[in-house]
């Protein structure tokens, strides 16, 4: 605990809070480099784990052993494992990602034409998911706040459970016979149309609403039995004042963290979501090199989806400290 | 009876000195009161004799040797300030108390043992198979004090083992640890922030301030006539303090 | 969501240490058949592992059988759900598809609760420096979603069945780590372990007698989440393909293939999607009702009693009761009469306070002590108006500053209260809104009553916080409440009283969670701003040495009810009632004899749910007699301020209870 609770608990550590936030700056990118590193190299080690021979399971037991021992050689894999990792660390820091060895393209190029399409998808399903489930989850808060509306949370808790446990892409086979085989009424391959993104969008923002929804409920019926809550009731504060400036941003501030998770559950929902409506982004991509075991591209997209996943963590590190100055304490 | 010598200890938490060359005496059979405020270092200190905080410097010495802090025998014993949180809710009080014991018991002593712990702290050995949810929390805090007799200890720390009880209950505790110390010869830590409940129960007085021990000596000494003008601030702040009694 | 595990169960806190102290550990495992939502899943549960075991012993040739004159059939009478594209009945094989759907669930969980155990229990066993490296990396692994790590697994591993019960294994790993993790060190910081550990117990010991035992119960509520998880993020690998492989089938397989028929026969792809989600429903809903069951329920979950909107506000009581002798007095500031506060419990209502009368003149100070449970802080609360809705207040007269509170208020009553009653509470860190600037927080109440602007409001602000002898107040109230110590919380909390012009400030506990000399500064301050405007001073504490150093008059509660009430001065000397008088006693001082035992007070302090008939000090008191044990002795006066409720006031006290043997003590 590093608490300021009494000048005597204090004095010691006082030289090493005077500047929180170049600790809070240091501590943040040096875990942010830590994990980059990490994931570098997982994604190099997920392609010598694979059992056997990749290229050869990529080309297939037909190939022509010259060919396959010649793409080995292209792709460096026959130099000493030390050599390959630099060689990759060094490829991944210029921006060079290989070239897949199904269509010889650079897979950078690839990961260029995919990624808009799965950014879009992945920030509009959490911006609705944001936009649907704050305003829910605080006035179903505050309808169920202790000694209130027990009806209201049996109902409101069953719902978000079902809503939040539904899987995206079940959600999305459901909206495509809806809306695209019983009636006609909007794209459900594809996104070549505004509208096309209309069901991806929808099917990606439910379950992550319902969860964000539900546990900002759960926080503000908790940040309403406060101490400091009372301390604002006492000050004779209209209830209004009280919910919004007093109990919504410490319920928010719990939230946050949860919203990087579920932003990065969005991410990977993207996958499955972008198969069902045949989306062209990074999702259908990857489960189509996984099935032609095309591992350049593979590996690529991990990692795309890696930095993306880390940056999100630390945006939300971030903001949590902009909210809450106590969090960048908290963690020694 | 032994006798418990802190030299020079000092702790640190990462760069923060929490204790700062402290060197106190705990007397063959004599309670020493360590007060202080929160944050002064006192628990910390108590929590080094026990192993439970690591050293930075110094020493703890048991009669000469340094204090054992690995495997069984352990003949430093502690009594914690929360009898909420210092027995397992999930173990009866029997159980609790046992496990200090020496691992050469078998059952049957075992058994005797317990009973004759409890009954030691005026709790019917009956109720061996409680579980501390049924205890009060003075009741709970003379099975802790049980536990830590158990151990068969020359030395007992007591960290504000009272300041978590009702006034009314404080008493039975207070009454206890007197009266366990005189019957055992028991040499004994009391650290607490009150200083009339040091008065009650210690004949040397320790004052720790900012980590470092500031006053010590015999009680009715440092008591009544104070050397460091920070224990006149702590004897002052007593409320009911005759030096500043100030009725309208 | 499939990918996201860790999260769920968050409707119910499940604090081990909280839960392991209820001794009807197995009733609150039945509670979850008890909700009509808890028992439908249990119900499914079961219904899912028979069919699971069932099923595949049944159906499983004719799931298989070819048909190949009728593929890709639509719903009849003899294929409910159709036919796929060899002809094989789509209810049948997704009946039969339950076995593999679960086990491979089942599989994964196991891995993920294993491996997470392995690394949220090694911090414990490893030690500090190498445990801080597994928390480390358990951190950045649990960052990256499930179906990520899935993904990147099933590469690893291969596509298959084996691959994907791997992958989803290893998946769920992490966050099971974190929770382990967080259960571990809520447990190790426990006295309890400290003690093992002092009484030279090993680390592996501990974890077993100690650690594994507290953790149980969350840890399988997150397991049945888990697996629930599991299965959806198998149906999710098999759907793209990666999971199970031809002719093996799961659920995920099935909707795979449903899928690509959607056009053609749409029951084939929900028959399974439904099993699925029926499925994963179940385990969710196990999960999360046992989290509730198990979990720490508030006393106000548990009620049965009617719902009470509204009932914050005190309710007029009809019946007499005594007045205090001074409510005759022309410049009251508070007078209660019969106060009651209730709450709704298991079986009907406790009542906490019972029957409260008092009043307080203009710059009075009145104490109000007792233990713990003895109501006194609810009544601070409920004359404040700060209970929430589930008290249920009740009054004769609760007239606060001429506002009668039985009555509906409105805004002008909230803008007089709010600038002329000042509350000061216990903990002065938990009090202040820990994300808004002190200054911020200070500012609101006169813009919000004054109709002060910003600057103003802040100006206001600065000036208090000098009032309240806080330095370098125009710096301070940028701050956050952290950056202040407890003492200058608590001052700045007062100073947030002085924002308005109060008559009356009730502070609860104000001193409890200070240190002594930081303690007397603040009683210092309350002191002086009670001398300087004539301010009215209700101090509840549990201390009655403070209160008898600040106030004037002092009230002794018992029980929810005041015992007696008396000059401070005469605390020590002219105290009637047997209970302040072993209360004084008891309580060591810088006089204390040191040569006699101190003395206590037999006994516990009554549960507010079981009030004995009769004085509820009798079971503790020496006096008591048998009128003492039948009628409930009314708080009266004897014509001075002085007030007893007492059938044996003054009387002497033979037996000084200090003396009796312990043994004796124990056995009431």
């Amino acid at each position: 605990m590093a608490t300021t609770a009494s000048p005597g608990v204090a004095w010691p550590a006082r030289t090493l809070d005077a500047r929180p936030w170049l600790r809070f700056g240091l501590r943040r990118a040096g875990r942010l480099l830590v994990s980059l590193w990490v994931l570098l190299t997982a994604s190099f080690l997920m392609t010598h784990l694979i059992p056997g021979d990749p290229v050869r399971g990529a080309l297939g037991p037909t190939a022509p052993a010259e060919l396959v021992a010649a793409k080995r050689t292209a792709l460096g894999l026959d130099d000493p494992l030390p050599v390959q990792y630099l060689d990759h660390l060094r490829g991944v820091l210029t921006g060079d990602l290989g070239t897949s060895l199904i269509s010889q393209v650079p897979v950078s190029d690839v990961i260029g034409q995919r990624l808009p399409a799965t950014l879009w998808l992945a920030v509009l399903g959490f911006a609705v998911a944001v936009a649907v489930a704050v305003p829910v989850g605080v006035a179903a808060g505050v309808l169920t706040r202790r000694g209130h509306g027990r009806r209201t949370e049996l109902a409101f808790t069953g719902t978000s459970v079902v809503l939040g446990t539904i899987p995206d892409f079940l959600v999305g086979v459901a909206l495509v016979y809806v809306f695209g085989v019983r009636l006609g009424l909007l794209p459900v391959a594809g996104n070549d149309t505004l509208s096309s993104l209309v069901l991806p969008v929808l099917a990606l923002a439910i379950g992550p609403a319902a969860i964000l929804a539900r546990v900002l409920r759960v926080e503000m019926v908790r940040v309403l039995q406060a101490d400091y809550i009372r301390t604002a009731r006492a000050k004779r504060l209209p209830a209004r004042t009280v919910h919004l400036r007093h109990a919504l941003p410490n319920a928010l501030t719990a939230a946050l963290t949860l919203c990087g998770l579920l932003l990065g559950a969005l991410v990977a929902g993207t996958v499955l979501v972008e198969n069902v409506f045949a989306w062209p982004g990074l999702g259908s991509t990857i489960v189509s090199s996984i099935l032609t075991k095309d591992y350049p591209v593979v590996q690529g997209i991990v990692l795309v989806y890696g930095v993306g996943v880390l940056l999100v963590n630390t945006l939300v590190d971030v903001a949590l400290a902009l909210l809450d100055p106590r969090s960048m304490i908290r963690e020694d | 009876m032994s006798e418990l010598r802190f030299e020079q200890v000092s702790v640190r938490y990462g760069r923060s000195t929490v204790v700062d060359g402290v060197s106190l005496v705990v007397p063959p059979g004599e309670v020493v009161g360590l007060v202080g405020e929160s944050g002064s270092g006192k628990s910390t200190l108590a929590r080094a004799a026990v192993g439970l905080a690591p050293l930075h410097g110094g020493s703890i010495l048991l009669d000469g040797e340094p204090v054992p802090l690995r495997g069984r025998r352990r003949p430093v014993q502690m009594v914690f300030q929360d009898p909420f949180s210092s027995l397992d809710p999930r173990m009866t009080i029997g159980a609790s108390i046992a496990e200090a014991m020496p691992r050469d018991l078998d059952r049957s002593a075992r058994r005797v043992e317990v009973a004759r712990l409890l009954e030691l702290v005026h709790l019917d050995a009956a109720r061996a198979d409680a579980r501390p949810a049924e205890l009060s929390g003075g009741q709970r805090q003379r099975v802790a004090l049980a536990r830590a007799l158990a151990a068969r200890p020359a030395v007992v720390v007591a960290d504000e083992i009272t300041s978590a009880l009702d006034v009314s209950v404080q008493g039975t505790v207070l009454n206890l640890v007197r009266e366990l110390q005189r019957e055992l010869g028991l040499s004994m830590l009391f650290i607490s922030h009150n200083l009339a409940v040091v008065r009650y129960v210690a004949s040397y007085v320790a004052v720790m301030h900012r980590g470092v021990v500031v006053e010590q000596g015999p009680a009715a000494q440092v008591l009544a006539e104070p050397a460091e003008p920070y224990t006149r601030d702590l004897l002052a702040a007593v409320p009911g303090s005759t030096l500043r009694r100030s009725h309208p | 969501m499939a990918g996201v595990d860790g999260i769920a169960g968050v409707d119910a806190v499940s604090d081990p240490s909280r839960a392991g102290r209820d001794p009807r550990r197995a009733s609150r495992w039945a509670g979850v058949v008890r909700t009509p939502l808890g028992l439908a899943a249990v119900v499914l549960t079961l219904a899912l592992l028979v069919l699971a075991v069932v099923a595949p012993m049944l159906w499983s040739a004719d799931a298989s059988a070819v048909d190949t004159d009728d593929i890709l059939a639509g719903p009849s009478a003899e294929h409910w759900a159709g036919t796929d594209n060899l002809g094989r009945d789509i209810v049948l094989r997704t009946l039969v598809a339950t076995r593999l759907s679960i086990g491979l669930a089942l599989g994964a969980t196991a891995i993920a609760v294993v491996v997470g155990l392995v690394l949220g229990t090694a911090p414990l066993l490893l030690g500090r420096r190498a445990g801080r490296a597994v928390v480390a990396g358990v951190n950045v692994a649990v960052a990256f979603p499930g179906l990520l790590l899935a993904l990147f697994f099933a590469v690893v591993f291969g596509v298959g069945a084996t691959g994907a019960v791997l992958a989803v294994g290893f998946a769920g790993a992490p966050s099971f780590a974190r929770l382990v993790q967080t259960l571990v060190a809520g447990v190790a910081a426990h006295d309890y372990v400290s003690a093992a550990r002092v009484a030279g117990v090993g680390e592996l010991r501990i974890l077993v007698r100690h650690v594994l035992p507290n953790i149980a119960e969350p840890l399988i509520v997150n397991a049945t989440i888990g697996a629930g998880s599991a299965l959806l993020s198998f149906a999710g690998l098999s759907f793209l393909g990666l999971g199970v492989q031809a002719p093996a089938y799961d659920w995920g397989r099935l909707l795979f293939e449903g899928v690509g028929s959607l056009y053609v026969n749409p029951a084939a792809a929900f028959a399974p999607g439904a099993a699925v989600l029926l499925a994963g429903l179940a385990l969710n809903l196990l999960g999360e009702s046992a989290a509730k069951a198990v979990g720490v329920a508030s006393p106000g979950e548990l009620s049965v009693a009617p719902r009470r909107r509204r009932a914050a506000r005190a309710t007029p009581l009809p019946g007499p009761a005594e007045p205090d002798p001074q409510a005759d007095a022309p410049d009251l500031v508070l007078d209660v009469r019969d106060l009651h506060v209730g709450f709704p419990a298991r079986d009907g209502r406790v009542e906490p306070v019972r029957g409260v009368t008092f009043a307080v003149r203009r710059g009075e100070a009145v104490g109000i002590v007792g233990e713990s449970g003895s109501g006194k802080s609810l009544t601070a609360l409920a004359v404040a108006q700060l209970l929430d809705d589930l008290a249920d207040v009740r009054a004769e007269r609760l007239d606060v500053l001429g506002e009668d509170l039985t009555a509906p208020g409105g805004e002008s009553r909230r803008h007089h209260l709010g600038t002329s009653l000042a509350m000061v509470f216990q903990d002065p860190m938990s009090s202040f809104n820990p994300t808004t600037r002190v200054g911020a927080q200070l500012a609101e109440v006169a813009r919000h009553h004054q109709g002060m602007g910003r600057r103003e409001a802040m100006d206001r602000a600065v000036d208090r916080l000098a009032a309240v002898r806080i330095d370098d107040a125009e710096r301070r109230v940028r701050q956050y409440p952290h950056e202040f110590s407890g003492g200058m919380r608590q001052r700045a909390m007062i100073g947030m009283g002085l924002m308005g012009s109060p008559e009356l400030v009730i502070a609860d506990e104000p001193t409890t969670a200070l240190d002594v000399t930081v303690q007397q500064q603040v009683l210092d301050l309350l002191q002086a701003i009670r001398r300087a405007d004539d301010v009215a001073l209700v101090l509840i504490s549990h201390d009655v040495t403070v209160v008898g150093d600040v106030c004037d008059r002092v009230l002794v509660m018992y029980a929810g009810r005041v015992v007696e009430d008396l000059p401070a001065t005469g605390l020590t000397t002219s105290a009637r009632h047997p209970y302040t008088r072993a209360l004084v006693a008891a309580v060591p001082t810088m006089d204390t004899d040191l040569d006699r035992p101190l003395t206590v007070i037999p006994g516990r302090p009554v549960d507010p749910a079981d009030v004995p008939v009769g004085c509820a000090y009798a079971a503790r008191c020496p006096l008591a007699s048998d009128r003492c044990r039948a009628e409930d002795p009314p708080l009266a006066g004897d014509g001075t301020a002085h007030r007893v409720a007492c059938w044996h006031a003054g009387d002497p006290i033979d037996v000084d209870p200090g003396g009796r043997p312990l043994a004796q003590v124990e056995a009431t």
